[in-house]
């Protein structure tokens, strides 16, 4: 923790203040951005119709004995088509987004884009040096001191010796590890290490930089620095391919999305309607589960039972996700077993770490809801718009009887998902309608 | 800042398309291995010389006292511990690149740049501990009364004819290590019957007139016993054979010449085929 404190002024944890003021001014960026690509430009990155295959052999042949015992057999391996046949450009000054769930193929394309695997076929066109980071670090060496590793690393990163010589200060300067360039890299903490590679990779001055969620690591005020950073670059006209599947990233930064499923490209587009489309993808089971599954952990003495559970938009569709902001229903339908005498209906909304963001009941909000005989139906809405942030959440439904609702008839939780996707970040779990005034004097 | 041909071949390659990116990562990478080794322990560089002294001091007792084997050869002491060097940098590049590639994965995996660098940076570190190691020899070579001579000029030919024959070795083993994980055993049997195949602990044409009709084939099939005979007779003493009368005409020498080449020539071949896929096979 010292020389967190040494050497990261941002992430003292006295200077909230600081980050907060840097999580704003980055909020303002989406409104300033601009399409910068001019159309007459040749296209920074251009691929064309790229195929990627991975042979899966089922059992690998690694020596030369097997091979001689079996010659003639032939390997038996499975295709995986990587990449499919995707075609894109990314224009000069463009901040693009490939998205797509694991295994969708992204990182291969990344590492196609990157020189790092050879295509199948199809054309790869990169204009201008490129700068993947792909990994922070790679080829550190721990043994060796911060200067050494710099050099190195910058060397490996495209820098000739005298250019990496040159940076060599601005490079220590951008990590803010001046105090710390004799120490071998195995006494460093995992954050300086990160910071140094971060560092090194930036100043290597590529036209073209392939970002695969490095900034999962780090903590929060060094991926603020580091995507202030990628603005920076972009700003002065660099183009920036970043992978992820963080849509609110995605929405935040990039001019152009595309998704990617199975190694074919689904849509290329704006980046709200690749979130959408995203979600879609890869959350469709989320929209309602009806009936009960095994294992299901389920409470109360079945009077009465909700036998299915979904979210609507205020047209009555069935939805599964939504953007923040929006208006929905949270619904279930119950069939009562026995007549119940005003039951409380009720629902909770719990996000993806189990805490209980919102929850309401009839008996709070709507009052008696009166006497239901047995086989009698009844369907449940609770209308409510939607101030939570990006997320995944569960609804836990509940009929319970009158009184303080501990007596329950049927309680199913997290029976059904909900997506909301959007970005506000609040550094809270919810952004409530607000203004602001500021009054002089 | 480096302006790209918009059309070319772009996936990852043996040589990459800068070349002088290409030296200066194959330097730095070797300087980077040559000082982890040095500056890592307390003794440094004295444990380069250790093994080949330790391994030359075995040999010296052993076949000089009891076997009487370097009697009535001059300077034998010298040729004994001369070709030990030479045969140590030949296996620490030969071995040290059939793994090499597996041994920086990480890098493979994640870095755009020339696959060659990675076994020619290896057979580089090797050369730079020769360099090292050979200030050794030097020492004890004017200390036990070698008259320096301008034939030694001659080593510097013989020296890179050895290294070529290496980093051509290194290659071909580096490149087909990613697919056959045994090479790595056959390359440790090979290189003993090598080691008994040349003139390291004997001197050739020089202490058995029985074996007369085997050392020209040996010298002949063998371009590690050629180089090193040639050594002895222009680095040791003049007295002993050239590689010419020990193949038993110069036009012989044709052949150990082309065998370096031609392995030469086969590990850039295969290494070139290979350097594409290699990320993806490891």
């Amino acid at each position: 923790m010292r020389t967190w404190k040494l050497a990261w002024p941002v992430a003292q944890p006295g200077a909230v203040a600081s980050v907060q003021a840097a999580v704003t001014s980055t909020t303002s960026q989406p409104q300033a951005r601009a399409r910068t690509s001019r159309p007459s430009a040749p296209p920074a990155v251009a691929v064309q119709r790229v195929d990627k295959a991975f042979k899966l052999p089922h059992q690998q042949y690694h020596t030369l004995k097997e091979r001689a015992l079996h010659p003639f057999r032939k390997d038996a391996y499975d295709v995986l088509q990587a990449v499919d046949d995707v075609t894109f450009e990314v224009a000069e000054g463009e901040f693009f987004g490939i998205v797509g769930r694991n295994g969708s193929g992204k990182s291969t394309l990344l590492k196609c884009l990157a020189g790092i695997y050879d295509v199948d076929a199809g054309d790869l066109h990169v204009n201008g040096r490129l700068s993947p980071f792909i990994e922070l670090g790679v080829g550190f060496n721990m043994d060796l001191t911060a200067r050494d590793n710099v050099m190195i690393n910058a060397i490996m990163l495209g820098l000739t010796r005298q250019q990496a010589r040159e940076r060599f200060d601005d490079i220590i300067a951008f990590a803010g590890l001046e105090e710390f360039l004799d120490l071998k890299l195995k006494n460093y903490s995992s954050g300086m290490t990160v910071r140094l590679a971060f560092s090194v990779a930036i100043q290597v001055d590529a036209e073209v930089l392939l970002i695969d969620e490095v900034l999962a690591v780090g903590d929060a005020a060094f991926q603020q620095k580091c995507f202030s950073e990628f603005h920076r670059l972009k700003d002065e006209g660099r183009t920036i391919i970043f992978v992820t599947h963080d849509m609110a990233a995605v929405e935040r930064f990039c001019d152009r999305a595309m998704l990617l499923e199975k190694g074919k490209m689904v849509e290329l587009g704006e980046p709200s309607s690749i979130a959408r489309r995203y979600n879609e993808l890869n959350f469709r089971r989320a929209i309602p589960r009806h009936g009960s599954e095994a294992g299901e952990e389920r409470f109360g003495d079945r009077a009465a039972e909700i036998v299915a559970t979904w979210f609507e938009d205020p047209e009555g569709q069935q939805i599964g996700e939504m953007g923040h902001g929006g208006v929905c229903d949270v619904c279930f339908e119950a069939v009562f077993h026995e007549a119940v005498e005003n039951p409380v209906f009720g629902f909770a909304l719990r996000n993806v770490t189990g805490t209980a963001v919102f929850g309401s009941t009839t008996d709070l909000e709507h009052g008696p809801t009166g006497a239901f005989a047995a086989g009698e139906r009844a369907v449940v809405r609770m209308r409510l718009t939607n101030w939570l942030i990006a997320g995944t959440y569960t609804v836990t439904p509940s009929i319970a009887r009158p009184g303080l609702g501990a007596d329950a008839i049927d309680l199913r939780p997290d029976v059904a998902e909900l997506i909301v996707y959007g970005w506000f970040p609040t550094g809270g779990i919810t952004n409530l309608p607000h203004q602001f005034e500021v009054e002089r004097g | 800042m480096s302006v790209a041909a918009p059309h070319r071949h772009y996936g990852p390659s043996a040589f990459g398309d800068d070349l002088r990116r290409f030296w200066s990562l194959t330097i730095t990478l070797s300087m980077t291995e040559f000082k982890l080794r040095y500056f890592g322990s307390v003794l440094g560089y004295a444990w380069s010389l250790v093994r080949p002294l330790l391994f030359f001091g075995v040999l010296y007792v052993f076949f000089t006292k009891a076997l009487k084997l370097g009697q009535g050869v001059p300077h034998y002491p010298v040729y004994l511990l001369g070709s030990i060097v030479l045969w140590t940098f030949f296996v620490e590049a030969t071995s040290g690149c059939v793994q090499c590639l597996l041994a920086r994965e990480g890098l493979l995996r994640k870095m755009r740049f020339p696959r060659l660098v990675i076994p020619l940076s290896v057979a580089l570190t090797a050369l730079f501990n020769l360099g090292m190691n050979f200030i050794a020899v030097l020492v004890f070579a004017l200390a036990t009364g070698v008259e320096p001579r301008w034939s030694w000029l001659q080593l510097v030919p013989l020296i890179a004819l050895l290294a070529t024959l290496a980093v051509g070795v290194g290659m071909l083993l580096s490149a087909l290590y990613v697919r056959f994980r045994d090479i790595q055993p056959i390359w440790d049997v090979a290189q003993q019957i090598l080691f008994y195949g040349s003139p390291i602990i004997y001197v050739a044409a020089t202490y058995d007139d029985a074996k007369q009709g085997l050392e020209p084939v040996a010298v002949t099939l063998n371009p590690i016993a050629t180089l090193l005979t040639q050594i002895g007779h222009a680095f040791v003493d003049g007295s002993y054979p050239t590689a010419a009368t020990a193949a038993g005409s110069g036009a012989r020498l044709l052949i150990p010449l082309a065998f370096i080449l031609g392995t030469f020539a086969l590990g850039l071949w295969v290494f070139n085929r290979e350097a594409p896929r290699i990320a993806e096979r490891l």
